[in-house]
């Protein structure tokens, strides 16, 4: 009889791991191909297409790196906060906060200021934004006990609703025909593009110095090595004198001050004003929760996992367009994906072997 | 009080599967790289006690849990009244008559007694299971004197009561037969001498005991046969009638056990730490430290005696900064550390090796190097300003680990890979390596083999020596009376006495320690409580 | 006025309905000790599915049956990445909901825009229905409604009074404990996943065989987020359940009514996420015990091996 004993993998070396990964990511785009099959379009065209719309050509490229911004920085702040167990679902509502913060100073400021001045004004302001609202759940957390998963997506839903307050009330703008729209951020708050793309660079660089910054912090300091145990072990972090408080609090403020500083970047470099939620953030808040799961809680890796999903979802958008499918396989896509991910994810953990013989 | 044992030999009957013989042939396992078991064998016969001795890390509990349907041996079969049967499950253990007693509690603690009885229960109606199973638990509860509220949740029972718990649950499921392990962890001397009793009934009516000891005097007094384990393999069977502690002593660690340590006396030096009149609460929130006042000097070693549960534990947690005093005032070195922070206490000179070293010790999946500076990370020998110094901080772990002689094959090893007598060298060594004007040392050679509690113990005196004082917590006597030179006994939160070592009413020990003897109510005084 | 008030009550009746049906199978979960955020995903799946089983087979009710199969199928997902795989609950469960919204806007597509000829409309119970007011709000209602109050009752008492919600407490509040009484925690947490699915899906089908009667994408309209919202609420008792949904629902029925009053419906529809914190709060500020969270709620738990 055959049965299947699973046991703990003790190391695995780097190049394991990746091939572990590359084997899974293989593996999840056989099951696509068949989902492509059963829906009766030629995998093999799809994936060409997929490929060409994201990496193969120069256009997708851009496209890619332009999706790949924000989820970097958010990836970034998420691989942080998860390093120490701190289950940050709410980066969504701290892109938005971002975002606010940063179109008010764009707004009010911004036709008095140059350039110069005012954007990092505004990144600034996005950065605060997204640090006071991430501040929330970790205070909830340490001073009353409440779960965090819970408390950030409860914030997502409180925040999303007060944007909307915002913008078909006291910030809707009268030129725009009725719709709820903010004003455009003036010339000068508005950041520059790559040139025939839609790259803004200055998000760009902040986001990958940000995430080399973070990378030294978390191997190289005290504070990064203070992550950690409070990770691995919060009682042996109590225990070795580690302020619990202090560094949760600080955690939040990174992570949610990473996604205010997506959101600042959405707005300035992208949309131009405020509107909806979901057309500001775009669910970047929960993708980039893969992403910095992707690059296994490692900042400098989030580079590339966000580069990749980034890719997914513009390969995802090439093939709606040309072959008329509908936006929710990309949908289907992602999950499918992710699963295999999963299942990677587990090989890289655990040893499996089907043995003949008896149990026990 | 009704004779239990007319009343319980009829339940035994009626309930019980009687199971004739148990063999356990040539099992094997293996953990890793670690054979837990090799080519055990073992055989018990009805209506005796087998006692399992060895020293922890021996395979005793493994060998269990693989009787128990836990683990699944690697090699090796089981046989009951000659059937090779196959356990898979501890469901198929509980069906084929076998009930175990955990040394740590499988208990859910927010549910009642009767909702963590009903759930191990295998004839447990589906419907209302607290109702109507509610008067065998306490038919069974009456038999064995036990004193169990059903609806009582387990968070508000005490240890002694919760092991109740956990024998009902064992037996009423009719095992034929009972493992405990190390049963007698967790009670006072009184509740051991009652479930002794409890023991010897059971042995008389019929059923098998397995029972899992280190403790000697136990093993003697209880078991008919013993086997003895060391480093997974069996390396002796004895019978009742030839049992001899010395000899037993010697099977179980290879050679003559060094039952003193050498200790010269020494004078003592000044004050390091001071408590006085400390209050402290529990995790319950009330009182469970109620006005201990102490002194421990250099050159010497405090011990603090006592059954689990009597507040040393949360008094360690107030010396050193993890738990709030609501009263009194602690000194370090004569400067007032109340309810400082952990770290700055450790600042003064205060170094604490845990009660449980691996859930407060370490951080189990950061390699040998980043946990040998846990403690200690933010002084400026192992940082530059925000940043670690890795260099400085590997070529510590390596004199470390050489100093205290922690097996391992690098220093880039993940921690939890050690072996628990590695894991709490390495922690004592981080401690001790501070030299540390106060060690706090709290139950440091629970677990470990012989030849690391000799170290570990060696270490302590060695710091004693050097002029370091040393608090002791621990349950274990032996170590209390080997190298402490003061002893105070603690007993619900109050200190029954302190005496020096050579203090003749040490004898009283175990009456301190169960709250019948309070020295401090004069003298000959029995506390009625 | 009078018709107003009824109307509102039974409106708000209807709109708790899917929360009430999705929180008690949340809770199934959620107390065996798995956080099952695939809620809106496998809703989506289910309403679907009942869309299109009733569009060619002319009966709701198979498509209600079919719908709670296909969310049981495809939480089998989630279950397995959470139970066998132990992975991160968050990420598989984000991972059902993409798959799910996914494969709903997928296989809907060629239905959308063709409503249904028949949907299962407001049962009146004989009798009780034409009592003066309560009647007509209480017992004149979708199918749907009654069998959402009978599951969270029947939840409750098998929660609370039977050896399978013992076992399935125990499995979320020590695994370790419960596995070594001989019962099998990964089983337990399996059927608790697939169970909490097909509810979910019952909800989903709620929405399209018998709200409404036609299929877009995107109907579930968050309710899968707000039933996470509403487990908690509810502190993981399905008959507080029964308070928590209705009182989401009539949030969500009030929310423009109230509009010409100057209350913002976005101000509104900012209260159930609010009292959710607010309930945590007070709850934190006393006794964590007594807040009955399930002691290893999304703590995955292997068994035996060291």
């Amino acid at each position: 009889m055959l049965h299947v004993k699973v046991s703990d993998r003790e190391q695995i070396s780097a190049l394991g791991s990746f091939l572990t990964l590359v084997l899974a990511l293989a593996a999840g785009m056989v099951a696509i191909g068949l989902l492509f099959i059963i829906s009766g379009v030629n995998p093999f065209f799809a994936f060409k297409k997929i490929f060409s719309g994201s990496f193969g050509s120069l256009y997708g490229f851009k496209e890619t790196i332009t999706k790949a911004i924000p989820l970097i920085l958010i990836g970034g702040g998420l691989a942080v906060v998860f390093k120490a167990k701190f289950w940050n679902i709410g980066a969504e509502s701290q892109l938005l906060m971002g975002a606010i913060f940063g179109t008010w100073v764009g707004l009010n400021w911004g036709p008095s200021l140059p350039s110069p001045v005012i954007v990092p004004l505004m990144f600034l302001a996005g950065f605060l934004g997204g640090a006071l609202w991430g501040l929330i759940p970790a205070i909830l957390k340490l001073r009353f006990s409440i779960n965090e998963v819970i408390s950030t997506l409860m914030l997502n839903y409180i925040c999303a609703e007060f944007l909307t307050m915002l913008i078909v009330g006291p910030w809707k703008s009268p030129k725009k025909f009725g719709f709820p729209y903010t004003d455009d951020l003036p010339d000068s708050a508005i950041l520059s593009l790559l040139p025939g793309s839609r790259i803004h660079t200055a998000t760009l660089i902040v986001a990958v110095v940000a995430v080399v910054v973070l990378t030294i912090v978390i191997y190289k300091t005290r504070f990064g090595y203070e992550v950690r145990v409070i990770g691995e072990n919060p009682d042996a972090a109590k225990y070795a004198g580690i302020d619990f408080s202090r560094t949760t609090m600080l955690i939040m403020v990174i992570s949610g001050g990473m996604a205010g500083l997506a959101g600042v970047g959405e707005v300035a470099g992208i949309h131009h004003y405020l509107s909806y939620p979901d057309s500001i953030s775009s669910g970047y808040g929960f993708t980039a929760i893969i992403v910095a799961w992707l690059a296994k809680l490692n900042p400098i890796y989030v580079i590339f996992s966000g580069i990749f999903f980034a890719g997914i979802l513009v390969g995802g958008d090439a093939i709606q367009i040309s072959l008329g499918l509908p936006a929710a396989t990309v949908a289907v896509f992602n999950g499918t994906l992710l699963i295999f991910l999963i299942m990677g994810d587990f090989f890289t953990k655990n040893k499996v072997r089907i043995l003949a013989g008896e149990r026990g | 009080m009704p004779k239990p044992g007319p009343l319980l030999f009829f339940w035994m009957c009626v309930t019980m599967k009687t199971i004739e013989s148990l063999e356990m042939i040539n099992i094997s396992k293996s953990f890793h790289c670690v054979r837990a078991n090799d080519n055990i064998n073992v055989k018990v016969s009805s209506g005796e006690i087998l006692g399992l001795l060895g020293e922890n890390g021996a395979g005793k509990t493994t060998l269990m849990n693989i009787l128990y349907g836990i683990y699944q041996p690697d090699a090796g079969e089981i046989r009951i009244n000659g059937h090779r049967i196959s356990i898979d499950s501890p469901k198929a253990s509980i069906d084929h008559g076998i009930g175990m007693v955990h040394q740590h509690f499988m208990l859910v603690q927010n549910h009642t007694v009767i909702e963590n009885i009903a759930l191990g229960y295998a004839h447990a109606p589906w419907l209302f299971p607290q109702k109507k199973i509610r008067q065998r638990v306490i038919s069974f509860s009456e038999k064995f004197k036990f004193d169990i509220d059903p609806e009582k949740k387990i968070w508000q029972l005490s240890a002694g009561e919760q092991q109740r718990v956990e024998i009902i649950k064992a037996l009423i499921n009719g095992a034929g037969l009972l493992i405990l392990d190390e049963p007698t962890s967790v009670l006072t001397p009184q509740e051991t001498r009652d479930f002794f009793q409890v023991l010897e009934k059971m042995r008389k009516d019929g059923q098998m005991i397995i029972l899992i000891s280190h403790k000697l005097d136990e093993i003697k007094r209880l078991c008919d046969r013993v086997t003895v384990l060391r480093k997974g393999q069996v390396v002796g069977h004895a019978d009742a009638g030839h049992l001899d502690k010395r000899t037993l002593a010697r099977m179980m660690i290879g050679r003559d056990v060094i039952f003193s340590f050498s200790r010269e006396k020494m004078p003592r030096k000044e004050k390091v730490l001071e408590v006085a009149d400390v209050r402290v609460d529990g995790d319950k929130g009330y009182p469970v430290v109620n006005g201990i006042s102490f002194e421990v000097y250099r050159n010497e070693i405090f011990g603090i005696a006592g059954v689990s549960g009597n507040g040393q534990r949360e008094l360690v947690e107030a010396i050193t900064g993890l738990r709030t005093v609501t009263h009194g005032q602690i000194r370090i070195n004569d400067i007032d550390i109340t309810n400082q922070s952990a770290r700055k206490i450790h600042n003064t000179g205060v170094s604490h090796v845990p009660e449980e070293r691996i859930r407060f010790g370490i951080a189990p999946n950061l390699f040998i190097y980043e946990n040998a500076i846990l403690k200690q990370h933010h002084q400026k020998k192992f940082s530059r300003r925000a940043f670690l110094a890795y260099g400085r901080i590997k070529a510590h772990t390596r004199q470390l680990i050489k100093d205290f002689q922690v097996a391992t094959p690098s220093i880039n090893v993940q921690t939890k890979n050690l072996s628990g007598g590695n894991i709490q060298k390495l922690i004592l060594g981080r401690e001790i390596a501070d030299k540390p004007d106060l060690l706090v040392a709290s139950h440091p050679t629970y677990g470990l083999d012989v030849g690391a509690t000799e170290y570990l113990r060696n270490q302590l005196l060695r710091r004693r020596t050097e002029g370091g004082a040393v608090l002791l917590v621990s349950e274990d006597l032996e170590e209390i009376f080997e190298l402490c030179d003061r002893i105070a006994v603690i007993f619900q939160g109050h200190f029954m006495g302190i005496l020096e070592s050579d203090d003749p009413r040490i004898a009283d020990i175990g009456m301190m320690m169960a709250g019948t003897r309070d020295l401090k109510a004069g003298e000959g005084a029995d506390a009625s409580r | 006025m009078e018709e107003i008030i009824i109307s509102v009550v039974q409106r708000t009746l209807v709109a708790g309905t899917p929360l009430l049906l999705g929180t008690v199978g949340e809770i199934i979960s959620e107390r065996s000790g798995i956080l099952n955020l695939g809620v809106e995903g496998v809703m989506a799946v289910g309403a679907v599915t009942a869309f299109i089983v009733t569009h060619h087979t002319g009966n709701p009710w198979l498509g209600l049956c079919a719908a709670i199969v296909a969310g049981m199928l495809i939480s089998i997902v989630h279950a397995f990445a959470s139970v066998s795989l132990q992975s991160n609950q968050v990420v598989s469960g984000l991972a059902l909901t993409m798959l799910g919204l996914g494969l709903a806007g997928l296989l809907g597509k060629p239905y959308v825009g063709k409503p249904l000829s028949i949907k299962i409309n407001a049962m009146p119970i004989p009798f009780l229905s034409d009592i003066p007011i309560v009647g007509p709000v209480l017992f004149n209602q979708s199918p749907f409604f009654y069998l959402a109050i009978l599951l969270a009752i029947g939840v409750w008492f098998m929660l609370e009074h039977t050896l399978l919600g013992i076992r399935i407490r125990s499995a979320g509040e020590n695994p370790k404990a419960t596995e070594t009484q001989g019962v099998n925690v990964s089983l337990i947490r399996y059927l608790s996943v697939l169970t909490a699915g097909g509810f979910s899906a019952m909800a989903g089908a709620h929405l399209s065989i018998s709200y409404s009667k036609s299929w877009i994408e995107g109907m579930t309209a968050g309710r899968g987020w707000i039933v996470i919202a509403l487990t908690i609420f509810a502190l993981w008792n399905p008959l507080r359940a029964v308070f928590g949904a209705f009182l989401f629902g009539g949030i969500f029925v009030l929310q423009y009514m109230l509009q010409p009053l100057g209350i913002s419906p976005n101000f509104l529809a900012m209260l159930p996420y609010l009292a959710t914190l607010l309930v945590l709060l007070v709850g934190g500020l006393r006794d964590s015990r007594r807040l009955n969270a399930p002691a290893m709620l999304a703590e995955p738990y292997r068994r035996g091996e060291r």
